[in-house]
Formats: C-alpha cells, sequence, structure tokens
C-alpha cells in the first residue's frame, strides 16, 4: 500500500513538474520576442549540456537562477583536464584550468582566452580550437543512470528465478516482453540454432532504448536518443556484430552473389558493399530523427499556448500536446521495437546457412 | 533553408507519406483478409514502413 | 547533413559506447542469461510434463487396447472351448446311443432268435407230448369205445355219415 502511494506519489510529481517548468521558463519573457525564446528553448532543450538542470528562471534582478547539479568536465587538451561544470557558470563566464581558458558556446567547450573571446568565421561557425570533449555530460549522466537502473532491476529480476521459476514483481511484467522479444523478434529473425548468442544484445538496446526514450518524455529534459552520437554508437555495435559474426555465405552474397550473371556480380558487389553500411546508417537516422522530430514537435505545440494566450487556442494546444504525448508514448517503444527488430533481421542475415532456392 | 531545400523536404514528405499510407492500407487488406496472420502482417509491415521511414529521413537530411 | 555532423560529439559517442557495450556484457552475465535460462527450463520442465502425460494417456489406452484385446481373447476361448465340449458330448451321447441301440438290436435279435429257438423247442415238445397224449388219449378212448360192440357200431356208423354226407 505504502509503495503504491509513493510511487503515485511520484507520477503527480513529475506531471506537475511538467507543467511548472514550461511556465516557469516562459512567464519572465512575457514582453520580450516570445517566438524566438521558444525556439531558443527547444534548440536548447534538444542540447546536451555540461551541468545537470532541471530548469532555471530569473530573478527579478535580472540574474538567472538554475535548477540542478554540475557534472565534471574532462576534456582532452594536451594531458587531461577535469574540472567541475560549475566554473562555467552555465556558460556565463570562462572556465580557467592551469593556465589554459575555456568558455561555453552553444553548448560546446572551446579553448579561448582570459577574456572568452569566441571568434566566428562566416557561417557563424566558431574557429577557436576545440579540445577533445569527454566530458559527463547530462546525456552521459542519463545513460549512466538507465544502465545502473536496468542493471539493478534486471539482475534483482534475476535473482527471483533462483527462488522459484515463477516470475515476480516487476519480473510479470517484464518476462512477456523479454519472451516477445525471443519469440516473436529473435526466432523468426536470426533462427532457432544462432539466436542465443545475440539475446543479450537484443534484450539491452531493446531495454536501453525504450526507456531512454520514455526518459526523454519526462519533464527531466533528457534528450538522449536524438543524438546522432549515440544513435551512431548503437547502430555501429549493430553493424559491428553483424559483420564480424557473419558466416561464408552471407559475404558470399556480397561479394559474388550466386544466380546471377558475371557482369552482373561485378556491379551488384560494390551496391551491396554500400547496403551493408546503409543498413545500420538507416538505423542511426531514423531513431534520432523520429524522436528528434517528435520532441521538436511536441515542444513547439506546447510553445503554442504561450503564444496564442487566449483560452481556445491554448487548451486546443494543450489537447493536441496532450494526443501528441500519448503518441510519443507508443512512438517511443515502437522506436525501441524497430531498432531491436531491424538489428535481428541484420544478424538473421549474416547468420542464414546456405541454401539452394535462388 | 533555402526555397529548393524546403521544395525538396515537402516532395520526401509526400512520397514517404504515400509510400507508407500504402503499406499501411494494404497491411490493413491483408489483415481483414486474414485475421489470423495479423501479428505477422504487422510486424512485415511495421518493417516495410521503417525501410521506406529511414530512406526519407536520409533524404531528408541530404536536403 | 552538416548539422548532424556539428551537432556529433565525440565524448557522447565515446562515453555511449563504453557504458552500452559495458552494460550488454554485466547484464548477460548478471541477468539476460539467469533470466533466459531460468525461463528456459521452465518450458522445458511444462513441455517434458506435458510429454509425460502425453505419454501415460497414450500408454493407458494402449493398456486398456490390451485389457479389452485379452478379455476378447478370453472370450474367444471359452467360446471355443465351450462348443467343443458341446461337441464332445454330442458326440459321446451321439455314439453311446448308437452303441446302445446296436446292443439293444444284438440283445433283442438274440433274445427273439433264443424265444424262437425255445418256442421251437416248446413246439417240438408240445408236438410230441399232444402226439403221445392223443395216442395214449386215442388208445384209451378205442379201448373204452370199443369194448362195447354197440358204441363200436354207432361208432361206425356215425363216421360213415359224417363221410358219406361230405
Amino acid at each position: 500500500m505504502q509503495n503504491i502511494i509513493s510511487r503515485k506519489t511520484i507520477c503527480l510529481f513529475f506531471l506537475m513538474v511538467t507543467a511548472f517548468s514550461f511556465a516557469k521558463e516562459e512567464k519572465h519573457e512575457g514582453e520580450g520576442d516570445i517566438k524566438t525564446e521558444i525556439k531558443e528553448y527547444i534548440n536548447h532543450h534538444l542540447l546536451d549540456t555540461h551541468d545537470f538542470s532541471l530548469t532555471s528562471y530569473t530573478t527579478d534582478a535580472g540574474e538567472h537562477k538554475y535548477i540542478g547539479f554540475p557534472l565534471p568536465v574532462i576534456l582532452w587538451d594536451n594531458g587531461l583536464k577535469v574540472f567541475s561544470s560549475s566554473k562555467f557558470h552555465h556558460g556565463e563566464s570562462v572556465a580557467e584550468v592551469n593556465g589554459d581558458y575555456y568558455a561555453l558556446y552553444h553548448n560546446k567547450v572551446y579553448k579561448t582566452d582570459a577574456a572568452g573571446t569566441i571568434d566566428l568565421d562566416d557561417h557563424h561557425h566558431p574557429t577557436n580550437v576545440k579540445p577533445i570533449d569527454f566530458s559527463i555530460t547530462k546525456n552521459v549522466f542519463t545513460i549512466f543512470l538507465v544502465g545502473l537502473f536496468m542493471f539493478v532491476m534486471f539482475s534483482r529480476m534475476a535473482k527471483k528465478y533462483k527462488t522459484g521459476s515463477m516470475p515476480k514483481g516487476m519480473g510479470r511484467f517484464l518476462e512477456p516482453i523479454i519472451l516477445y522479444i525471443r519469440d516473436d523478434i529473435a526466432v523468426p529473425n536470426i533462427g532457432v540454432k544462432k539466436y542465443k548468442r545475440y539475446m543479450p544484445y537484443l534484450l539491452t538496446v531493446f531495454f536501453f532504448i525504450w526507456i531512454i526514450n520514455l526518459l526523454g518524455l519526462t519533464p527531466l529534459g533528457v534528450n538522449v536518443t536524438n543524438n546522432i552520437a549515440v544513435t551512431l554508437a548503437l547502430a555501429l555495435i549493430t553493424y559491428f556484430l553483424t559483420t564480424f559474426t557473419a558466416n561464408k555465405n552471407y559475404w558470399g552474397h556480397i561479394f559474388w552473389m550466386p544466380g546471377v550473371p558475371t557482369p552482373m556480380k561485378i556491379i551488384l558487389a560494390p551496391i551491396e558493399l554500400l547496403g551493408t553500411i546503409i543498413k545500420p546508417f538507416s538505423l542511426m537516422i531514423r531513431l534520432y530523427a523520429n524522436i528528434t522530430a517528435g520532441h521538436i514537435v511536441l515542444m513547439s505545440i506546447i510553445g503554442l499556448m504561450f503564444i496564442f494566450k487566449n483560452w481556445i487556442g491554448s487548451s486546443l494546444s494543450f489537447g493536441l500536446a496532450f494526443a501528441l504525448s500519448l503518441l510519443e508514448l507508443l512512438v517511443a517503444a515502437l522506436q525501441a521495437y524497430i531498432f531491436t527488430m531491424l538489428s535481428a533481421l541484420y544478424f538473421g542475415s549474416a547468420v542464414e546457412e546456405h541454401h539452394d532456392d535462388h | 533553408m533555402t526555397i529548393p531545400n524546403i521544395v525538396g523536404a515537402g516532395l520526401i514528405v509526400i512520397g514517404a507519406g504515400l509510400g507508407i499510407g500504402k503499406i499501411g492500407g494494404s497491411a490493413m487488406d491483408a489483415i481483414a483478409r486474414q485475421p489470423e496472420a495479423s501479428g505477422k502482417i504487422q510486424t512485415a509491415m511495421l518493417i516495410a514502413a521503417a525501410l521506406i521511414e529511414g530512406i526519407g529521413f536520409a533524404a531528408l537530411f541530404a536536403a | 547533413m552538416e548539422k548532424l555532423i556539428n551537432e556529433f560529439s565525440i565524448g557522447l559517442f565515446f562515453w555511449q559506447l563504453v557504458l552500452f557495450i559495458g552494460l550488454v556484457l554485466l547484464l548477460r552475465k548478471f541477468a539476460w542469461k539467469p533470466i533466459l535460462d531460468a525461463v528456459e527450463k521452465r518450458e522445458d520442465g511444462i513441455k517434458d510434463a506435458l510429454d509425460s502425460a502425453e505419454k501415460a494417456k497414450l500408454e493407458m489406452t494402449n493398456l486398456q487396447a490390451d485389457n479389452e484385446k485379452l478379455l476378447k481373447e478370453a472370450r474367444a476361448e471359452r467360446e471355443a472351448m465351450l462348443k467343443e465340449a458341446r461337441d464332445i458330448k454330442n458326440n459321446t451321447i451321439e455314439t453311446a446311443k448308437g452303441e446302445a441301440q446296436e446292443q439293444a438290436n444284438k440283445i433283442i435279435e438274440q433274445a427273439q432268435a433264443a424265444i424262437e429257438s425255445e418256442k421251437k423247442a416248446a413246439m417240438e415238445e408240445l408236438k410230441n407230448h399232444v402226439a403221445s397224449l392223443s395216442l395214449e388219449i386215442a388208445e384209451k378212448v378205442v379201448r373204452t369205445e370199443l369194448s362195447n360192440k354197440g358204441k363200436q357200431l354207432e361208432l361206425v356208423e356215425t363216421m360213415l355219415a359224417e363221410k358219406t354226407s361230405k
């Protein structure tokens, strides 16, 4: 009972914070150009940051206040440099580490001088030196948290199986999903003989994408899967797993397609080879674009509420935002499903045994 | 974003929309004809739609 | 495309790769393997139980069929035995009857023959006896008759009359 109440409280809290944070964000800019403000807010929301801030507001004195906590910045610039992101003061000041100066410009770290000058070229791109940034940013932190959460949840679920063969607690909800991935994604696409090898990856990638997509819908303001770096990493793992576990039959189909005339084989080989790269590329783009587009549309509609400023428009956009949020919930699971499904499909093609029907 | 880019993006969206719409429609037809195979049809539909979507997005980013 | 490349963050890529691969390896060891093994074990258990139930059912049917067959055989055997016994009985009775008849016929025949011969002997004896008796009687009658003249004559007379009337 206690448990249920606390869960409800947490849900309610999140719901309140969503409305709250948006309201807070927009209130102080009432007189300014609200459209630009919203656009900037959306862009800011989509970007990775070096600190973990839930929301920010401006005091009457014009000072920006942030609710959140700083994260470590790790740079590789002629040696490892580690310092707290609080030194940047949310991009408002220059951080000085051992005589080197760094500044944030559009949430990216640039090497600069003590005054924090950022030189821009004609395309408004900074020309300053960009140190290699291995910082624990908000997204890295979230990835780590999600990983920890998954590890705790699933290892606890695994422990429950030791005492009895029936799932308990969370397992009752998760086991059907695990079985679905095994029976409807892995086995039909990869084959009964070899699916076991890929199960850990498929299960992890499904739950990881799903949880992190759902987290992106919460008002925490974390958007991990709309970073091309994240989806590229995931797609690359799929690509390498496919490439390194592929059998002779797979390579045979790529370089020397059986059953077609020799000139065609020569033409097909580069196309097929390109295809192997396009496959993970489309995986990467799909996840990235779906989540990004979803966030932009959803936030634009929420932003509309503050532009209309009358009860019809606002309530209309509220209803629309609500419907879209539901759709995004579906998309969160659907994208995880599709990523897993297509990965399984590619693995399946890599380990497919030779058959003579074509 | 220049005008040709925007027009191109529009064309891509129209094309991808038509394609996915056709897949969805055909899948509905197939499910209506064979409700017992709806699971398999759904999977195939999603894969086909995902492939089109992937190409669509790739083109959208190129535009 | 340019935007994508601009947005690309090598640090995030690195961390995602490291953390995710670490997560996969950790989960494989501590979660997926035990979970999948447990589920598989359970499924195998269920399958085994179902299989053995099916087997037991099959055995049961087999047993029943066997019983049925045995019963049928026993019944048929009993039937055959009964029939045989009946046949034997009938045969025995038949033979016995025939033999008895024969015996009886024989005895009757013998008896008849004996009777016949006895009768013949008796007849013979009777004949002889009657002849001697009649001779005696005739002698006596003749003696008495012929002791009296008148009577002799009367006799002659009667006899003659008889003869002539004939």
